[in-house]
């Protein structure tokens, strides 16, 4: 390890790294703004100067700038000479030649990055009084707001939206004075991770437009350690709230998960939360269909006269907190409970958990993955299913970039040298899908393939592995990448909902652990917690989980029928839920949503959201992950977890009437099964104090506490005391370097934008002081997992084809569709076919096709993809729509005569009527 | 259809053929396609006068990048124009050597002449005048360029005989 000495002080630096981490490392406040820990150095904004000098006699030194100087032994810097102030307060004082003085009404104000490095570097007056540069601003969409006025052309934006996220619509135009960064034309941002734009800017020019409409300050906000429920990455992150609203959610840095980024749906889509369609009391159904609101302990009451001594079943849900599960478990019995997953979900699950089980490869953390140096892709679009892993492989394909960096004795974070020096050179990735992914365009091959020839790929690798032969040279490919690499990674998953695909990744995984070389092997599934539950209801033998027909089919009659969180219509067919609903004398279920599963029921229960409660979700990594409440939830709504253990508690039940705390939740799911042992470390208890306190959720600066209700009542009530976790609804206590899993906002004293995670950080760009939240779960007995045979070929009439759902990271979430930008974004359903398909069938992009599946017929709009498979057409999956297409069926086509073209919608946001070309800077 | 397939347009119907095989003709020079951008602006320039969004959107299609991708090339170049200009361009050089030899009342005189200032045209599309910071002949300051022409030691007289059919009182248009 070198020294360096800064200031006269010695430093021991790791080798490799440049003297801003370096500084930065040693707690010292070395101002900047283009580089990144992710995205490393450019050396474009010149203002993380110091002194360099040539040794110890030299009392002149030079100027260098800290993120391009590499760290070499017996080097000397100085952070304060004057010169090195001099600069760094003149840089941030030409930046501010242009920025307009509107920090009290831009969204950034208070949490921004160029108010903090002006204050430190104490620019105080301005000397300019000419004109400031205008540009007129564009509109991206109904995610992002854009300013460009507030630019200080740092190129961080241009940088994370092209080079990191792979995003095409956004870069910087014109020269000098008059640098633009926007898009060519107004319209909305194609890249689904275009919202860390808002994290990333260290000024106001991209905000959260949703945000603004209802807009507090970060000081204002109260928040808590959250995991998104938006799909099974279990990205961490950090909501806010005031006034009882959810107002935005902010990344929150997880060294092996997320890292700094989030995607759109995980940011963006939490606004059906405030939704008017929301319950906010309970239900018991009238004889005329309505529903009669009664007050929780009526409802209890009521479901437990319904419930005890009777016969009852219990629908678990894998979009509902493991502890939600396993209450509801416990109180039906586990013979009474399913899990709640479809068919194909169930037949699927199963065969994710016997193999990650017994799999001689690892399953990788996205930091993991990123690491890798090979990639097969059976059957997954990644980014519109586990999006954020998607980011994560766009870094993994860099890795090429690395090794050749390495050649030439570049250090990684040298940006741009690097990314020169390997133009489009790129680790191997191989997609098998039936169609368009969104990571083809990095992608060394593309096959098109339905979705059981995507198994026997997966099957004929593993045998090429073994050292078998073939004639297919996609299959030979395959298997030379994954054998030449260091770090090779499998990736398959649940989305064309054929366990036959799971399988065939599996059996290439294990092929490769055969021949001694350790494989990654991630399997995507669909919701926060499938894998959680399907963990539960795991009984260890060749079974796979009950689904929810499978119910309906077995159950004749039942006096009561409870469910959790779950849309029955999503995930069984229309037959089968009347088939329920006969059976059960009485149904009581609970959710977040209005849906036709709670006007189906005879006791509704208003469920709180993941924002206004707690538990454990395990993402398809294996991580057991908490999320606690960021504020109380409203009217008489309880998080389930609660209604289930008061209903346990009514009905007198054996064990569970003796749990009263959510940590005893915790700790009885734990004991119920060796693999949840740990569950009880994923965060810390409720009795976890800090210097004797607990941790704040408020920021110390929270204002209008007393009075930000006066305008319905002038007494101030009393702050909510939370009884259940090692969070306060307080300003009181310590929020620093606490447990990973306990941090709600960053903040440090000088550093109020988000950048101040420095400080959180053991080093700069590694894991938190506090460790890296979650536990992993699953321990795998390496036996290798067992495999199921190849699939049978099937035969297709003529003019039929193969259902494959499509899923949309904008769409095909249920709960996050709820949310008007998330619908917005999403469009209409749609079936997706190829481009030879619709000349046969005659129609173009936007046209209407009757879709034939048995006996039902509906029309969808035509999408055209550039690759599709023979034989396969796509259909929106998860659309409210489409949920009675299922993926794998055949159906037939027919052009809609009736068809209605949807009109383009304009779009009137300064918008220049005249005709003459230019950008909109000039 | 998302925006950016909205925007992409047919690229034979709106580049001509002759343009087409002057690109591929850069086009067979370099290792990446996107290499031979600034000759393809320079290409439809040559040929249009300016670069319109139409034209830049067929070239970057052409070219496999996306619009915003060249978007950055165009409007980093003074001298690609992405707005229409008249049939010469007037760069008239303000750079400090000019200055020193009395540029500020050459460049009054011809907005005098032609009606127009910086970044204007004349309203007969016969020139535009555009400020440059040098034109490397500050040994015969004060210079400006018509077109491909260079003219220096300018004058007041030098001006008038440049543009002898020209009203004093001919509007420009921005």
């Amino acid at each position: 390890m070198p020294t360096i000495y800064i200031d006269g002080q010695a430093l021991e630096v790791a080798q490799g790294e440049n003297i801003l981490e370096a500084c930065l490392n040693a707690g010292m406040d070395l101002p900047y703004f283009c580089w990144h820990p992710a995205m490393g150095s450019i050396g474009s904004c010149r203002q993380c100067a110091l002194v360099q000098y040539q040794n110890e006699e030299d009392t002149r030194g030079r100027i260098v700038m800290g993120c391009m100087t590499p760290v070499t032994e017996g080097a000397r810097f100085s952070l304060n000479a004057e010169n090195a102030t001099e600069f760094r307060s003149a840089v941030v004082e030409s930046l501010m030649l242009n920025h307009p003085h509107d920090c009290p009404v831009c969204g950034e104000g208070g949490e921004c990055h160029l108010q903090d490095m002006t204050v430190m570097v104490g620019h105080r007056d301005r000397r300019y009084t000419g004109k400031k540069n205008t540009h007129r601003n564009q509109y991206l969409g109904p995610l992002i707001h854009h300013e460009m006025n507030r630019c200080i052309t740092c190129y961080r934006c241009e940088r994370y939206y092209r080079d990191y996220a792979g995003g095409k619509d956004l870069g910087a135009q014109a020269s000098h004075d008059h640098v633009y960064f926007g898009r060519h034309e107004e319209g909305v941002l194609q890249s689904e991770f275009s919202g860390n734009l808002v994290e990333v800017c260290p000024t106001g020019v991209f905000t959260d437009k949703p945000f603004l409409k209802h807009y507090s300050r970060k000081w204002d906000l109260q928040s808590a350690p959250s995991i998104c429920s938006g799909c099974a990455v279990g990205c961490n992150i950090a909501p806010g709230e005031r006034y009882g609203k959810l107002k935005r959610v902010h990344n929150r840095y997880n060294h092996e998960v997320n890292g700094y980024f989030l995607c759109d749906r995980g940011r963006f889509g939490s606004g059906y939360i405030n939704s008017d369609a929301r319950l906010d009391y309970a239900g018991i159904k009238k004889p005329d269909g309505s529903f009669m609101a009664v007050h929780q302990q009526q409802a209890i009451d009521t479901a437990a006269s319904w419930i005890k001594h009777k016969k009852i079943a219990g629908i678990g849900s894998p979009r509902a907190s493991l502890e939600a599960n396993y209450l509801l478990r416990e109180l039906v019995g586990a013979a009474n409970f399913v899990a709640g997953f479809s068919d194909s979900e169930a037949e699927i699950m199963g065969t994710i958990v016997r193999s990650l089980k017994n799999t001689t490869a690892s399953n990788p953390s996205i930091k993991q993955m990123e690491a890798a140096d090979a990639i097969l892709i059976l059957g997954e679009d990644v980014t519109n299913t586990a999006p954020r892993v998607a980011l994560g492989l766009r870094q993994s394909v860099r890795n090429k970039a690395f090794e050749l960096a390495e050649q030439m004795g570049l250090p990684p974070w040298q940006d741009a040298a690097i990314r020169n020096l390997a133009q489009d050179q790129r680790s191997p990735m191989i997609i098998v899908s039936a169609m368009d992914t969104r990571l083809d365009d990095v992608a060394s091959r593309c096959v098109s393939l339905a979705a059981d020839d995507i198994a026997s790929f997966g099957y004929a690798v593993a045998e090429v592995l073994a050292g078998g032969k073939t004639e297919d040279m996609a299959v030979n490919e395959a298997a030379e990448i994954l054998l030449g690499a260091k770090n090779p990674l499998i990736i398959s998953g649940s989305s064309m909902s054929h366990a036959g695909i799971v399988n065939g990744a599996v059996a290439v995984a294990e092929a490769l652990g055969s021949q001694s070389k350790p494989a990654m092997l991630s399997l995507c599934v669909a919701e926060s917690n499938s894998l959680g539950l399907a963990l539960l209801v795991d009984s260890g033998l060749k079974t796979k989980p009950l689904s929810i027909s499978k119910l309906a089919k077995k159950s004749s009659k039942l006096d009561t029928l409870i469910i959790l969180e779950n849309d029955l219509e999503r995930r069984a067919s229309n037959t089968d839920i009347e088939l329920l609903v006969k059976a059960a004398a009485k149904i009581v279920s609970m959710d977040i949503l209005e849906n036709s599963t709670l006007n189906n029921s005879d006791l509704v229960l208003p469920a709180a959201s993941y924002a206004e409660s707690q538990g454990t979700l395990v993402s398809s990594e294996g991580r057991a992950q908490r999320y606690f409440p960021v504020y109380q939830p409203a009217a008489e709504r309880l998080p389930s977890w609660q209604w289930l253990l008061q209903l346990a508690d009514a009905c007198e039940h054996k064990t569970l009437s003796e749990l009263e705390h959510f940590d005893q939740v915790v700790s009885a799911c734990a004991a119920s099964q060796p693999l949840f042992t740990t569950l009880v470390d994923v965060a810390p208890m409720r009795d976890y104090r800090s210097q004797g306190q607990k941790i704040p959720r408020q920021t110390h600066r929270y204002s209008g506490r007393t009075a930000m209700n006066a305008g319905v009542s002038v007494h101030e009530p009393q702050q909510p005391e939370d009884t259940e976790s090692p969070l306060a609804f307080s300003m009181e206590g310590l929020n620093r370097d606490e447990a990973a899993s306990l941090i709600p906002f960053v903040w440090s004293p000088g550093w109020n934008s988000n950048q101040s995670l420095q400080k959180f950080q053991a080093e700069v760009d590694g894991p938190l002081k506090g460790g890296t939240a979650g536990v992993r779960i699953i321990q795998s007995t390496g036996l290798g997992a067992l495999q199921s045979s190849e699939p049978a070929e099937q035969i297709l009439k003529s003019h039929q084809w193969h259902l494959v759902p499509v899923h949309q990271v904008h769409g095909s979430e249920e709960m996050s569709a709820n949310t008007d930008e998330i619908a917005e974004l999403a469009g209409p359903a749609f079936i997706a076919i190829g481009q030879k398909v619709a000349e046969k069938l005659g129609v173009t992009e936007g046209d209407g096709l009757i879709v034939t599946q048995g006996k039902t017929d509906i029309s969808l709009q035509v999408k055209i993809l550039s690759r599709v498979a023979k034989n396969c057409v796509g259909f929106s999956a998860g659309y409210s729509e489409t949920l009675e297409l299922t993926a794998g069926s055949l159906v037939s086509l027919i052009k809609d005569q009736q068809w209605v073209r949807p009109t383009s919608q304009m779009i009137a946001t300064d918008k220049r009527t005249g005709t003459q070309g230019g950008s909109a800077h000039v | 259809m998302n925006d950016a397939q909205m925007i992409q347009t047919d690229v034979s119907s709106v580049l001509s053929p002759e343009e087409l095989s002057e690109i591929d003709a850069e086009l067979a020079h370099v290792p990446y396609k996107s290499g031979a951008a600034i000759d393809a602006l320079k290409i439809v320039q040559a040929k249009r006068g300016w670069i319109s969004d139409q034209s830049l959107q067929a070239i970057a299609k052409y070219l496999d990048m996306s619009a915003e991708e060249l978007e950055g090339i165009a409007t980093f170049y003074n001298l690609i124009y992405r707005r229409p200009v008249g049939k010469k361009v007037i760069l008239f050089c303000d750079s400090v050597s000019c200055w020193i030899c009395g540029c500020d009342g050459i460049k009054q005189k011809i907005t005098d002449v032609l009606g127009v200032d910086y970044g204007e045209t004349t309203q007969d599309d016969a020139y535009t005048l555009i400020p440059v910071p040098c034109l490397g002949a500050c040994d015969r300051a004060p210079v400006m360029m018509v077109g491909d022409d260079l003219h220096t030691h300018l004058d007041e007289a030098k001006i008038d005989a440049l543009f002898p059919d020209k009203n004093k009182k001919a509007g420009g248009n921005s």
